[in-house]
């Protein structure tokens, strides 16, 4: 297992240097000024100058990149600005603000969204999964087989204003979506965030109870599981001891790679529901031509997908003894 | 075409599948000896029957012969051609004339193509156009293979597995081949299919002077098709002989209790001699030194461990038959007591 | 079978097995009476689609109970199975009655080890402790021939070998030791020499326990080896019964005497063609009418008045000898003069 985890963190972390130099590469290849930008509508050339260099853009692209990179071992200095202890991503001249600190600063919105949902759409899915495939071919496993397929072609951009307009402007039953910290007023967490909840697991719970029911009905027609019944033992002993143990990797698998994704920003959530995550992050950068913001955003949720897939790999290995890690 | 010169002459065939492994930097460990220095000829419209257990490399073979995989060392020779490591380009024209069927009559047709275009393929790929239209050759090939031509806008799924099986013979047929690779063509189905499906070979086999390499595990099958055995144990021939030589005067101790141990159809007033192996084929990883079947075998010695027995015609075989034992067995050598079991004794 | 008043351990009567499937009824089994003695072991021979496997999953009530209608009657030492509840069904299986499958590598659960798969059969059904539970599994081991089978114990079952496998799972089917043992084509998959090693065994704990045994398999070869009786299926029906001497020397009906036919033997002529089957096994969502065989018998012209195809033969049983065929003994005679022959030498 040490063995494994060495490795695949070494791998990670290739990864990560390989994806950051291409992103690096690619955004600063596009013909642009940030420093004309930056410079304000009366600019001079020496005023022009001096903000490329305090913004490191006078050097070659490898150096640029040289320097991002070093910047989050050691830290960086900027001129002009000051010093950005390691781990620095950069510095934002749009926001003037660290990268890391606005990140940190984003972060609880997008991982209280990504958390609070999959416990949602983890009970209700798997929930309703496991009751189709008990009862497959019956009424209840053809209500949520359908239900399923029509939630999962739903859109957030439909389903969210929907269900804005029903429970909150409306009916006031649920709250306006806001984020509290936890820290701060755990009630006002919870309810500021109920809304945007629901409404993205009502999507993710049709997946997962699809995945569920058709794993749980593979495995339940497994050889294995017939031996069990025939060992004597009684349906809800085989269902929990063999045919959950199967269809469980599955999905533990998929669930690891999609907490990645929601890690990273749910764009169209956030802006449904109007919450400053990562993905609204990642949006504004993109508009504002902040590149050094967008490259830490986009470093932070690929490093989030590299390390939910080496979890997944692991929690797959304890699960199943099949799987060796080497 | 001389008779010196065999169809197809294998020499010291060999592939070590690697292992991975290793820390931090993956390499190559180990490898799996799937096959180690294997001799045989297939002469002109012969059949050559492998047989041996699971693991012992028969199939291997069979992917190496028709180059779906790459040796790493021997030679393969094909009418005198050296077609070891013959590039895509050169093996083109002798791929029409080598070809395989396969065990699985399920899995190995497209299911989304139908019957006439899986058995027109080979000519397609190969550019072939015989006269009077790939159409008309493919009726007649399944006229051969005892199906009906009108079958030909059918899809797989609308056959049964023995007619399925059928029709991988026809596609193997289709560019008149000169060897044809079975690779347990016929383990895969029900009992009463299978003398039809072997019919069916023997009938190409003679009708066309095909020659084959039969590849199963059933020893009564093999005996009944190939003119010729050889036996593999742990990626080497133990033993090859013509079919009399092989299972009427077996020599090598594996040959004999492979023999004893197939269960027949018959009641005998007296029970056939019974040799029981102890134990498991070893990994092929690590096979044993020396002779690998020493650790399963009754008689072996010091000299078993040490020395690798070559396969040569020992004393008392006949010219052509070949055995890899330091002791080969007589048809008077009666097996260790603790390993023969007289089934009717307890009785 | 001597005395014919003591009754059987395992009785099958008229069971019938109808599975309701999108394509209409499939007639799994159709009407299949056998009864079976204590200590003995009973051969089903028959191919892919004779219903051999559905009987046996049938008598063991591991047949799907929403989509499966099963008529007759089963009994076990007296006991009717058919239509008893769940909760009974459970306490006999594993316990008075186990089965070992053809592919233990499937048939073992993936995640758990080998002693807690043979364990768990054992405490259901004695209640015992863990470390009972365990100390069972190693001794069912070294009586299965398991090397060190302490170490072995914790083992999962993808790190033995085909034959260990299939031994384990003997052991886990006779830790109770089961009055009833169904093997379900258990030789199958494995290779001859193992086979031969798995089939002693059977015979060695048959011999210790007295057990009875039903054995599948599609290999005459290995009910020539293993059985007592046998009893040959086809299309959902048994058309020949009787002892093994009986059956493998001397069949009576064209599709036992078709498949003795059809097999190369290790001492026969080689240069003639074998004798096939002609055709394919039946669809049982459509089976012929009258004889199932009829399509595929080479001697149904011979019989007078079409009778092959309108009417169903009746299996008649006599002294455990028996076959569902209209060919009078005096043609059988006539007929199937060949295999007499080829079987002389």
């Amino acid at each position: 297992m040490l063995r494994f985890l060495v490795r695949r963190f070494l791998g990670a972390a290739i990864t990560l240097l390989i994806i950051s130099a291409v992103t690096f590469m690619l955004f600063y290849a596009v013909p642009h000024d940030p420093a004309r930008m930056a410079c304000g509508k009366v600019c001079t050339p020496d005023t022009l100058e001096l903000i490329r260099r305090n913004m490191g853009i006078d050097e070659s692209l490898p150096l640029q990149y040289w320097h991002w990179l070093s910047g989050i071992f050691v830290g960086r200095d900027y001129t002009g600005i000051g010093r950005c202890d390691a781990p620095c991503l950069g510095y934002s001249f749009v926001n003037h603000e660290s990268v890391l600190a606005t990140v940190q600063d984003r972060f609880p919105t997008t991982a209280s969204l990504a958390l609070g949902s999959s416990v949602v759409f983890l009970i209700f899915g798997i929930g309703a999964g496991m009751l189709a495939a008990v009862k497959q071919g019956k009424a209840v496993d053809k209500i949520a087989s359908s239900a399923s397929l029509i939630a999962s072609s739903m859109q957030i951009y439909f389903v969210g204003p929907v269900a804005l307009y029903l429970l909150v402007y409306t009916t006031h039953i649920l709250d306006q979506p806001s984020y509290t910290p936890f820290t701060e007023n755990p009630a006002a967490w919870f309810s500021g965030l109920l809304v945007p909840w629901l409404v993205l697991a009502l999507i993710w719970t049709a997946n997962y109870t699809r995945m569920t029911r058709s794993q749980l009905v593979e495995t339940l027609s497994e050889d294995y599981v017939r031996t069990a019944r025939a060992k004597g033992l009684s349906r809800r002993t085989v269902f929990f001891r063999f045919a959950w143990r199967g269809a469980m990797g599955p999905i533990v698998t998929i669930f690891g790679i999609d907490m990645g994704v929601l890690l990273g920003g749910a764009m169209i959530t956030e802006k449904t529901f109007s919450l400053q995550g990562l993905g609204m992050l990642a949006v504004k950068s993109v508009i504002n031509n902040d590149l050094p913001m967008l490259l830490g955003v986009m470093i932070v949720t690929a490093a989030f997908v590299v390390f939910a897939n080496i979890i997944v790999d692991a929690v797959y290995a304890l699960i199943d003894p099949r799987i060796r890690l080497a | 075409m001389s008779n010196t010169s065999p169809l197809l002459d294998v020499s010291g065939l060999t592939k070590h599948f690697p292992i991975k492994g290793g820390f931090p930097i993956r390499r190559t460990v180990g490898a799996v000896q799937a096959v180690d220095g294997l001799d045989f000829q297939v002469a002109e419209g012969e059949s050559l029957g492998l047989v041996g257990e699971s693991g012992c490399g028969k199939s291997t073979t069979g992917r190496l012969i028709t180059r779906l995989l790459e040796p790493t060392a021997g030679k393969i020779s094909y009418r005198g051609q050296d077609i070891t490591h013959a590039s895509r380009k050169q093996l083109a024209p002798i791929r029409s004339e080598i070809q395989m069927i396969f065990q699985d009559p399920y899995a190995s047709l497209n299911p989304r193509h139908t019957v006439g275009k899986i058995i027109s393929g080979p000519m397609e790929i190969n550019d072939i156009n015989p006269e009077g239209g790939r159409e008309k050759r493919v009726r007649e090939l399944l006229e051969i293979v005892g199906l009906n031509p009108e079958h030909y806008n059918r899809f797989p799924h609308e056959f049964s597995g023995g007619q399925r099986q059928r029709i991988g013979v026809a596609r193997a047929l289709a560019l008149e081949p000169k060897l044809i690779v079975a690779d347990e063509p016929v383990s895969a189905l029900d009992v009463s299919i299978q003398a039809q499906v072997v019919n069916l070979l023997q009938q190409v086999q003679k009708d066309l002077g095909i020659a084959f390499v039969f590849i199963a595990h059933d020893l009564a099958i093999v005996r009944h098709f190939s003119q010729r055995v050889a036996v593999m144990y742990l990626g080497k021939i133990v033993e090859i002989a013509d079919r009399e030589d092989l299972y009427g005067n077996p020599r090598h101790p594996y040959t004999r209790a492979l023999l004893s141990a197939v269960p027949e159809a018959t009641v005998d007033e007296t029970p056939r001699e019974r040799i029981r192996l102890v134990g498991d084929v070893p990994s092929p990883i690590s096979p044993p030194s020396g002779c690998r079947f020493r650790t399963r075998c009754w008689k072996a010695t010091e000299k078993c461990a040490s020395e690798a027995p070559p396969l040569v015609q020992v004393e008392g075989n006949k010219p052509g038959h070949l055995t890899a034992c330091h002791y080969p067995e007589t048809q008077e050598t009666v097996p260790a007591p603790r390993l023969s079991k007289d089934p009717e004794a307890a009785a | 079978m001597t005395s014919t008043d003591q009754q059987p351990f395992l009785s099958v009567k008229d069971l019938k097995v109808h599975f309701s499937t999108e394509d209409g009824i499939v007639k799994a089994v159709d009407g299949l009476s056998f009864d079976l003695a204590r200590g003995r072991t009973l051969g089903i021979v028959g191919e892919s689609g004779s219903g051999k496997s559905v009987t046996n999953l049938t008598i063991l009530g591991l047949h799907n109970p929403d989509s499966t209608k099963v008529e007759g009657s089963i009994e076990l030492d007296g006991e009717e199975l058919n239509g008893a509840p769940e909760k009974t069904l459970e306490k006999l299986r594993g316990n008075k009655m186990a089965m070992i499958f053809q592919d233990a590598l499937a048939s073992l659960s993936p995640y758990h080890t080998i002693g807690k798969q043979i364990g768990e059969t054992y405490r259901k059904h004695t209640g015992a402790s863990k470390q009972e539970a365990r100390a069972r599994a190693i001794e069912m081991l070294r009586r299965v021939g398991i090397p060190q089978p302490d170490v072995r114990v914790d083992d999962y079952p993808h790190q033995f070998s085909g034959g260990m496998r299939q031994r384990a799972m003997i052991a886990m089917a006779l830790v109770c030791d089961p009055q009833l043992l169904i093997a379900d084509e258990p030789t199958t998959a494995l290779d001859v020499t193992v086979q031969a090693q798995i089939m002693d065994l059977l015979k060695d704990l048959q011999q210790e326990f007295g057990t009875s045994i039903i054995f599948i398999t599609h290999d005459l070869g290995v009910i020539a080896d293993i059985a007592d009786d046998v009893l040959v299926m086809y299309g959902g029906r048994c058309v020949e019964r009787g002892s093994k001497e009986e059956v493998l020397r001397a069949p009576q009906h064209p599709y036992t005497w078709g498949l003795l036919g059809s097999m190369p033997s290790l001492d026969g002529p080689v240069d003639v063609p074998l004798n096939p089957i002609p055709g394919s096994p039946p669809s049982l969502l459509n089976p012929p009418s009258g004889c199932r065989f009829h399509p595929r018998c080479a001697f149904a012209e011979k019989v007078d008045g079409n009778r092959c195809a309108t009417e169903s033969p009746v299996l008649e049983i006599t002294d455990g000898r028996g076959n569902a065929c209209h060919l009078t003994d005096e043609q059988r005679r006539e007929f199937f003069s060949d295999l007499a022959g080829s079987q002389a030498h």
